[in-house]
C-alpha cells in the first residue's frame, strides 16, 4: 500500500533534535530520523524505545554457560573419564577447574555472535539488502525526518509543512512509498 | 552532549564539517592508489609469497625442517606465535576497553587498530597450525564426533583451552570490527559513482539506512560488546601464558605469568599501532583525526605497560633465587649469562629500558622518536619471547641433552612471509576500507573538534573558534 510520506532535511543534529522537540509538542508523531551518526538524546523525543537486544545477549550467554558446562560433563565425565595421574576426575566437581577457560570462552562465543545475529536480523541489514535511507546525504552530512500523513491525519498537509518550515529546515520532499 | 574541558587539546584539528571528516575518510578509497602503495604491496606481496612458499615446503617435507631437536621440540613456531597473538591485543583494548572507559581518542584509532588485530591474529593461528605438520587435520582439535571410539579432545589441556580462546577471540573482534564498518560501507556506498564499487559496498553495507532504531541498537550492541570483549582480551593472553606455566618447565612453572604476559601484549599491541599509524597518517593525510595526542595516550599506554613488564621480569628473578629451587635458579641465571646472553639483554634493553624514556614529555611527544621506540619494542617483545621459550628449554634436567636452537632458513622464512602477508592485508585495508570510524568520529566533531571547541555556542559557526591555550602542535589549525 503505498504511503505518502514528507521528508525534512537538516544540516545540524542540534537542530533536528529542536525541530523534532518543537514537532513532538505539537502533537505530530515523528516517525523516524535518518542521521549519519547516531544522535543523542533523539529516542526519547520522538518516542523510541530502549533495544532489548542486551536481554537477548544475556541470554545467549547463559545458553554458551549451559552448552559448554553440559557438553565438557558428557566428554569428560561420561564418555571417556581421563585418568591422569591418578588425580580425581569421577566428578563434574572436581575437574571443573579445568573447565573454567573453555566456560568462559564459549559463553562469550555465544553472548556476541547470537546478539551480532539478532541484530542485523532485527534491523534487516543483510548482505543485499537495499538501502531505504531517503537521500544519499544521510549517510554524510545531512539528518533527515521522516512524517507519514496516515500517523498524522488530524494535520493537514500544509499544516506540517508549514510546521516543519518553522523549524530550520534546509530541503523538504515528499514521496510515495510501500 | 558530551562536554570537554576548554584547556584539553582538541581531538580534532582544524575546521573541519561533517563533510570534511567523509571527505577526508574517502578520498584515499575513491582516488587511484598512489604509487608507493603499489610499491609497498608488491613488496608486500612477493615476501608474503615467499613466505607461503615456505610453508608448503615445511607441509611437504614435514617439521623437520624447522631448526627443532629432541631437546628443543618448541621455539621459533611458538616466539612467533604468542608474539603475533600479543600484537593482536591492542585492536580489541582499544576498541572495547577504552569504549568502557569512555576514551574517545580510540575513535580515532580504533578501525585500523581492530583490523591489525584481526590480521595478526591469522598471522598467529598460521603457527599452530603448521605445527601440526598435517595441516588438513587441523579440525581434529574441534570436539567433533568421530570414529576413534568417539575420542574426545582432552578439556584439560591448555592447549585446547587457546583454541577455544583464540578462535573466540578472532571471530567475535572480527564481528565486533564489522558492525562498526557497516554504517561506514553504507557512507561510501552513497558517495559511489562506478557501478562495480557502488556494488560492492552496497553488498558490504548490508543495506544500513541509519534509522533513530537502528542507531539505538547499534550504540547497545557495541557496549555489550565491548563488555564481552573486555574480558576476553585478558583471558586469551592468560590462558596463552598457560601454555607454559602449567608445565614443570623451570622458567616457565610461575603464577606470574597471566598478568606479566597481558601487560607484554598490550605493550607490544600499541607498539605495533604506533608503527602503522604514524605510517597510515601521513600517507593518507590524515594528520588532523590522529595527531600528538593520540601518540602521546598511546606512549604513556606503552610505558605504563612496559614498566608493568619491567616489573614482571625483576619479580621473576627475585623468585627464582627466593623458591630456593636449584634448578628454577639456574634457568635464569643461565638467561642473563649462558650462550644466550645477547637474547636475554636485548630483551631487557628493549622492553625495560626504552619505554622509561617516556617519562619525558617531549620524548613521548615526538613522532619521529615514537617511531623508532615502536619499532624497539616490538622487537624486545619478539626477543622476550624466545628467551622464555629457547632458554628454557636447551638446558633441561640432563645435560648430556643440552643444546643450542639455530633457526633454519625455513625458520626465518615462514617467519618474515607472515610480516608480508600481514602487511598485505593491511595495505587492502587501508585501500578499500574507511580507516577511520566515520561515525564514531562525527559524534566527538562538537565536543572534541577545533572549530567548534569552545567557540561561543555550537551550531554551524565555522569560524567560531579563538582562544583556547595555545598549544605547540597546533600549525594545522588552518588546513582546512
Amino acid at each position: 500500500m503505498a504511503e505518502k510520506v514528507i521528508y525534512a532535511m537538516y544540516d545540524d543534529d542540534d537542530v533536528l533534535k529542536d525541530g523534532a522537540k518543537l514537532l513532538v509538542a505539537k502533537g505530530v508523531k515523528v516517525s523516524d530520523v535518518f542521521s549519519p551518526f547516531p544522535i543523542h538524546g533523539i529516542d526519547p523525543i520522538i518516542g523510541v524505545k530502549q533495544t532489548r537486544l542486551g536481554i537477548v545477549a544475556f541470554l545467549f550467554a547463559i545458553t554458551g554457560t549451559l552448552l559448554a558446562t553440559y557438553g565438557m560433563r558428557f566428554f569428560m565425565i561420561e564418555d571417556w573419564p581421563m585418568n591422569i595421574g591418578g588425580k580425581p576426575n569421577g566428578t563434574y566437581l572436581d575437574n571443573m577447574l579445568a573447565f573454567v577457560p573453555i566456560t568462559f570462552e564459549f559463553t562469550v562465543m555465544c553472548a556476541a555472535h547470537g546478539m551480532a545475529i539478532t541484530y542485523l536480523l532485527r534491523n534487516k541489514t543483510l548482505p543485499g539488502m537495499p538501502a531505504q535511507n531517503p537521500d544519499p546525504r544521510t549517510s554524510d552530512d545531512k539528518f533527515v525526518i521522516e512524517l507519514k500523513h496516515s500517523e498524522n491525519s488530524q494535520f493537514t498537509e500544509e499544516e506540517l509543512l508549514s510546521m516543519l518550515k518553522q523549524t530550520g529546515i534546509i530541503e523538504i520532499d515528499q514521496k510515495e512509498i510501500n | 552532549m558530551h562536554k570537554e574541558a576548554a584547556i584539553r587539546e582538541p581531538l580534532i584539528l582544524g575546521h573541519k564539517s561533517y563533510h570534511d571528516v567523509t571527505e577526508d575518510v574517502c578520498r584515499s578509497i575513491e582516488d587511484k592508489a598512489p604509487r608507493m602503495w603499489y610499491i609497498l604491496f608488491g613488496i608486500a606481496l612477493i615476501i608474503g609469497i615467499y613466505g607461503v612458499g615456505c610453508i608448503a615446503y615445511l607441509l611437504g617435507t614435514g617439521i623437520g625442517v624447522w631448526g627443532l631437536n629432541k631437546t628443543i621440540g618448541w621455539a621459533w613456531d611458538i616466539t612467533n606465535f604468542v608474539w603475533w597473538v600479543g600484537i593482536g591485543h591492542a585492536g580489541t583494548l582499544i576498541s572495547a576497553v577504552l569504549l568502557l572507559f569512555r576514551q574517545k581518542w580510540r575513535m580515532a584509532i580504533n578501525r585500523s587498530a581492530e583490523a591489525m588485530t584481526i590480521f595478526a591474529v591469522f598471522m598467529a593461528g598460521t603457527f599452530p597450525l603448521i605445527h601440526m605438520g598435517r595441516l588438513w587435520v587441523g579440525y581434529w582439535t574441534m570436539p567433533i564426533p568421530n570414529q576413534f571410539g568417539s575420542l574426545w579432545v582432552n578439556f584439560n589441556s591448555p592447549l585446547l583451552w587457546d583454541v577455544f580462546a583464540i578462535s573466540t577471540y578472532l571471530s567475535v573482534s572480527l564481528v565486533f570490527w564489522y558492525i562498526g564498518l557497516i554504517p561506514d560501507f553504507a557512507t561510501i556506498r552513497d558517495r559511489a559513482k562506478r557501478p562495480i564499487p557502488k556494488r560492492m559496498y552496497s553488498m558490504l553495507a548490508f543495506g544500513w539506512s541509519g534509522r533513530a532504531k537502528n542507531w539505538n541498537r547499534f550504540e547497545l550492541v557495541s557496549l555489550v560488546l565491548a563488555g564481552v570483549a573486555t574480558p576476553l582480551v585478558f583471558s586469551v593472553h592468560s590462558i596463552v601464558s598457560f601454555d607454559f606455566a602449567t608445565s614443570v618447565i623451570p622458567g616457565w612453572h610461575t603464577t606470574i605469568f597471566p598478568p606479566y604476559f597481558v601487560a607484554g601484549a598490550v605493550f607490544s599491541g600499541f607498539a605495533m599501532v604506533q608503527t602503522l599509524m604514524l605510517v597510515m597518517r601521513k600517507a593518507m593525510g590524515l594528520e588532523a583525526y590522529i595527531h600528538v595526542r593520540h601518540v602521546e595516550y598511546m606512549n604513556i599506554v606503552i610505558m605504563v605497560t612496559g614498566s608493568i613488564v619491567g616489573v614482571a621480569y625483576l619479580t621473576e628473578l627475585f623468585v627464582s633465587w627466593y623458591s630456593g629451587v636449584e634448578y628454577e635458579q639456574y634457568a635464569f641465571i643461565n638467561r642473563a649469562t649462558g650462550p644466550y646472553w645477547w637474547a636475554y639483554w636485548s630483551m631487557m634493553t628493549c622492553n625495560v629500558i626504552s619505554p622509561q624514556l617516556m617519562w619525558i614529555r617531549p620524548l613521548r611527544r615526538s613522532l619521529v622518536f615514537t617511531f623508532i621506540i615502536s619499532i624497539v619494542v616490538n622487537i624486545g617483545m619478539w626477543f622476550e619471547r624466545y628467551v622464555i621459550i629457547v632458554t628454557s628449554l636447551h638446558r633441561d634436567y640432563l645435560p648430556s641433552s643440552w643444546t643450542m636452537h639455530f633457526p633454519s632458513h625455513i625458520d626465518l622464512g615462514v617467519y618474515v612471509g607472515t610480516i608480508g602477508l600481514f602487511f598485505v592485508f593491511f595495505l587492502l585495508f587501508a585501500r578499500f576500507f574507511p580507516v577511520l570510524a566515520l561515525n564514531e568520529v562525527k559524534t566527538i566533531l562538537k565536543s572534541s573538534g577545533e572549530s567548534y571547541k569552545n567557540a561561543p555556542s555550537h551550531g554551524h559557526d565555522d569560524h567560531g573558534h579563538s582562544s583556547h591555550g595555545h598549544v605547540e602542535d597546533n600549525t594545522n589549525s588552518n588546513n582546512q
